[in-house]
């Protein structure tokens, strides 16, 4: 009877890791951020609890070679100029890199530096943090907002409605998301769906 | 926006929608991809070949271009040009993926490749969103091949 229990056990195990691969399992919105401690691309170790002092942090699952993250680069970049001084600094984190050769520790640090980056770009390596997070593609963007001593998810998606042309963007998903938190108003619209590469699982 | 061309038709997701409802009494497999997203353009061999080898066992296969409007032109149009696709292509005449992309699939973040497959009764029965290879791909179409 044990013996049969603990297969079952065993069985449903199984399929829920299967289900992680396939489908979201991340928090919802409204849900606790899960925490991290990731290295950046200065070598240091940079962890959700280094924001205890803001107001929140944008988290960004991007990478090197995905075109639709290449499109969106500035846009990230603008972000965390305007946003970081508000209290809502931004981080980059890359899941990639066991798989893919253009996204390897590397080239990060190369990118980084070509692009002028002002923000941490970090090295999900066991990919982990973008599991936790339930992330799905690059970019996948994150808005936390912090009560205390944790982070609350308020907003999963898209940055704009516009990946191709900045200038055509009609709706700013993720700055509208910022501008209300930082107005202590309800995020107008708390997820969106984009085009997107699909994350490379090892 | 550009005029129609012989190597794609240009639809609104309602209009592809639409035009899916012909294609009854056929497995339809739609691919979603773009020129952009590498493997999309690996996998899109695959699709050729089962559009081709499965013709006789009533699957269809199309696939839906995500392109950026803007470069339909100068990206999609050459890549057409010099692959010579025999599977039908559709380009998604959309601006907002937020606006779209639920009504493929509730469950999709928006990532590609995605495939969905519509039963010959039109249904949807199957959607996943990762890429195949041509194995993988024969096994997703399989069981809702006719008898």
């Amino acid at each position: 009877m044990k013996l049969i229990s603990l297969i079952l056990l065993v069985l449903v195990c199984m399929t829920e890791n299967n289900l992680i691969e396939d489908v979201s399992a991340g928090p919802k919105v409204g849900e606790k951020a899960p925490s991290f401690k990731l290295k950046n691309v200065d070598g240091k170790m940079v962890s959700l609890s280094d924001y205890a002092d803001k107001k929140g942090l944008i988290v960004v699952f991007s990478c090197n070679h995905c075109p639709y993250v290449v499109k969106y680069e500035d846009r990230i970049n603008e972000l965390n100029k305007k946003y970081a001084p508000l209290g809502f600094p931004l981080v980059a984190i890359n899941p990639n890199a066991p798989k893919v050769a253009e996204d390897s520790y590397e080239k990060m640090i190369e990118r980084h530096r070509e692009k002028g980056f002002t923000f941490p770009y970090l090295l999900d390596e066991t990919q982990e943090v973008a599991k936790k997070y339930g992330a799905e593609r690059t970019p996948h963007v994150y808005i936390l907002e912090r009560k205390g001593k944790d982070f609350f998810i308020r907003y999963i998606g898209a940055i704009d409605d516009n990946a191709g042309d900045p200038n055509a963007v009609t709706k700013r998903y993720a700055a509208d998301a910022i501008d209300a938190l930082l107005a202590g108003k309800e995020v107008p619209v708390k997820e969106t769906k984009a085009i997107g590469c699909t994350i490379k699982w090892k | 926006m550009q005029a129609q061309s012989s190597l794609y038709k240009l639809f609104t997701f309602s209009e592809l929608e639409q035009y899916l409802q012909q294609y009854q009494g056929k497995v339809v497999v739609v691919n979603f991809w773009s020129t952009w997203c590498r493997p999309c353009i690996e996998e899109l061999p695959y699709f050729e070949r089962l559009n081709e080898e499965w013709k006789e066992r009533k699957v269809k296969v199309i696939l839906v271009s995500v392109d950026f409007l803007s470069e339909i032109d100068s990206r999609l149009v050459p890549f057409l040009q010099k692959k010579q696709l025999k599977s039908e292509v559709v380009v998604l005449n959309e601006k907002d993926p937020n606006e779209w992309i639920d009504r493929v699939n509730s469950q999709w973040s928006g990532a590609i490749p995605a495939t969905l497959l519509v039963d010959s009764a039109g249904k949807r029965v199957a959607f996943a969103a990762k890429p195949f290879t041509y194995q993988e791909l024969q096994k997703f179409v399989q069981p809702f091949l006719q008898p």
